[in-house]
């Protein structure tokens, strides 16, 4: 098993026709993910080739959806354009949009977060590399060739820390790793994807990244002490981080004294969860849990 | 980006919001000149994004505007916890017969947009939360609803407005959101609301945060950054589309991905703790793409900080792979050619590693050290800047 995405889930891109949707929807692909379809209004009824896969592009989402029974959208429209096409996504129901565009305005993606309560669509983003189940699928742009499918399940605020942790982790395998996203407001919380690999049976451990910036990591912590029996290692990143500054990512400021790192280990390690001083030290914690 | 007062209160003018005449000067000559049109005893506000202006000597007021030019000279160069006052703010003093609070902001845990008001304002909101908490009503806004007079009745209700000034509160409530959310805001905050004698109520003081990843649909907004206070390296840095922020230590830093480079912060601070406390000089993530202009881009405003004595290139080969990266890093070195003189250490993880490595190995640059593992990199580089 996997949490979010499986060997069943079929794939459309919004923004397949431009150019980081394209090469990324080749990359995805080229991985074995099942993609079905790209949405584009104005190039409706026409097809992308793909190194001889052709991809029919659709003029909407709720269309491409009743004619490919697609579950899964990857979404790469650019910032101006993106609040509409996840609300185009929600309206139509599907199981899962994972918005990789990043630069939203937060006016933007609180207003579609609101908007998806009370639906069925599950948001993996904005600002996120999306989600990968190694082996199975890839919604997004997690390099697919740096780990294996295994039984570790990987949940992170940002992508170059999820890509360092599979590699690290790469001989053990993961079962699903999925990137947040770095904005101040996202869809798929830490908790939900704690709570996901939980009740998963191939998960058997946890990763969990942090980084400074509001108190996901905190509530996380609080989430995993009264629900979570699988072990769980834990790294966060910004301990060096001035208060005021935004590090990158738009969510990833320390205001006053909130959003410390230092609050932030803490609170993991009140949860019992082992915190890492580095990534690899994150990976050797992990080790010494799984055996491996 | 946070706003100056003066800047926050002509936005919420231009809602209309109910302000006092007023105006901004930076020489005494203009605040005197700003106060004679005014014509009635003013109040002189040094302009610092900082909160306890009033008690650093920032906020006087003056009878006439010969005063006004005074006490805008004692005002203006103020040092106010490190932030210099270039400008002051000139505006109407009104005699206050009540204080309120009323503020929009982000909620971040709920994910929603909340709306804060009270009947005792004038002091720091935290304080008021943390010792009256029942004095602050807070009101959760759907994102998706917004604010409309039903809405700003509930939220001015809930504050327990008296019945006197509750229309007026009302309708600034409105006006108040009209700012949080066609100007694209983080937080509008009018502190303090005023009552003045007569009974008007105005907005005296207040705090806006806009997004910056709005900008697109506000090109205007981009004239109410405080070019003059950004450091000249981030500065620069911002003008190559460069995420840089200037920090105190010795070693530079690159990376690709913020996560990646923030953990590349605190490892080089660890590994310099054996080194004399040795600190980054920079945060800077030069994103997936890692092309040889981006990395010559980064390196040439890393290399322009004094204080930088080496340099941690440390990059995981995702998307694009190592030995592109490497590629990069060996154009970049040719393209500075004599501006590159500090120590370069690089750690290449990911895809094609080995061809990375071997690519850097055979250009045998003699700034050039690779270190295979992020922990081992940063010991080294920290090593370099002792």
């Amino acid at each position: 098993m996997s949490i979010f995405l499986n060997e069943n889930s079929k794939v459309i891109v919004q923004g397949m026709t431009g150019s980081e949707g394209s090469k990324h929807t080749q990359r995805m692909l080229a991985s074995g993910t099942a993609i079905v379809g790209g949405v584009n209004p104005r190039k409706a009824g026409t097809s992308v080739d793909f190194d001889g896969a052709s991809v029919p592009v659709f003029g909407g989402v709720a269309e491409a959806m009743k004619e490919t029974g697609a579950d899964v959208s990857v979404i790469f429209v650019p910032p101006p354009f993106a609040k509409a096409a996840v609300i185009e996504a929600i309206d139509a129901q599907i199981g899962l949009a994972v918005v990789i565009t990043e630069g939203i305005p937060v006016h933007d993606s609180t207003y579609f977060w609101a908007h998806a309560q009370g639906g069925s669509t599950r948001i993996i983003g904005p600002n996120c590399p999306g989600l990968i189940s190694p082996g199975r699928s890839n919604a997004g742009i997690i390099p697919a060739n740096i780990t294996k499918q295994g039984k570790i399940g990987l949940v992170s605020k940002s992508g170059t820390l999820t890509y360092q942790m599979m590699y690290e982790l790469r001989d053990i395998g993961f079962s699903t790793a999925i990137g947040i996203g770095g904005d101040p407001v996202i869809g798929t919380t830490h908790i939900d994807a704690l709570q996901a690999f939980q009740e998963d049976p191939e998960t058997e451990a946890i990763v969990m990244i942090g980084e400074i910036g509001g108190d996901a990591e905190e509530r996380a912590a609080d989430f995993i002490k009264a629900n979570v029996t699988k072990p769980v290692v834990g790294y966060v990143a910004g301990f060096t981080a001035p208060e005021g500054k935004t590090m990158g990512h738009a969510g990833a400021i320390v205001s006053g004294s909130a959003g410390t790192a230092q609050a932030k280990k803490e609170a993991l390690e009140a949860a019992g969860v082992r915190v890492g001083k580095t990534p690899s030290e994150t990976a050797t914690l992990m080790r010494e849990l799984v055996g491996a | 980006m946070d706003l100056f007062e003066y800047q926050a209160r002509d936005l919420l003018a231009s809602h209309g919001v109910p302000v006092l005449p007023g105006g901004v000067a930076e020489t005494p000559e203009q605040a005197e000149a700003i106060a004679r049109e005014i014509g009635t005893q003013v109040v002189v506000k040094a302009q610092v994004k900082t909160g306890g202006r009033g008690k650093a000597g920032g906020v006087k007021l003056a009878a006439d505007a010969d005063e006004a030019r005074a006490r805008a000279q004692d005002i203006l160069g103020l040092d106010i916890k490190g932030h210099i006052t270039h400008r002051v703010m000139v505006a109407q003093a009104s005699d206050i017969a009540e204080e309120y609070y009323f503020s929009y902001l982000l909620d971040r845990s709920n994910r929603t947009f909340l709306a804060m008001a009270s009947k005792e304002g004038g002091m720091e909101i935290e304080q008021l939360a943390v010792e009256r908490p029942e004095a602050l009503a807070r009101i959760p806004v759907d994102a998706s609803k917004g604010v409309d007079a039903a809405k700003a009745a509930e939220i001015v209700d809930a504050a327990g407005f008296a019945p006197e000034v509750r229309d007026q509160v009302i309708a600034i409530a409105v006006q108040l959101w009209d700012v949080f959310s066609k100007e694209d805001a983080t937080l509008v905050e009018v502190n303090p609301l005023a009552k003045a004698p007569d009974g008007t109520v105005l907005a005296l003081d207040a705090k806006v945060t806009l997004d910056e990843n709005a900008g697109f649909r506000h090109p205007e907004h981009a004239a109410l950054e405080d070019k003059a206070a950004a450091d000249p390296l981030e500065a620069a840095a911002k003008e190559k589309d460069l995420n840089y922020v200037k920090l105190d230590g010795e070693v530079g830093i690159i990376g690709n991905g913020a996560g990646l480079v923030m953990s590349t912060l605190d490892v080089v601070a660890y590994a310099g703790e054996e080194f004399g406390g040795v600190k980054p000089a920079n945060f800077l993530d030069i994103g997936g793409g890692a092309s040889a202009e981006v990395m010559a881009n980064g390196l040439h405003i890393i290399l322009g900080d004094p204080a930088v004595k080496s340099v941690f290139v440390n990059v995981f080969g995702g998307i694009t792979a190592c030995d592109a990266v490497a590629n990069g890093i060996v154009s970049a070195l040719s393209i500075l050619g004599d501006e590159a003189t500090k120590p370069l250490v690089v750690r290449l993880d990911g895809n094609n590693v080995e061809e990375g490595r071997r690519i850097l190995a055979e250009a045998n640059h003699p700034l050039v050290t690779v270190v295979d593992t992020m922990d081992g990199a940063a010991r080294r580089a920290a090593e370099l800047a002792a």
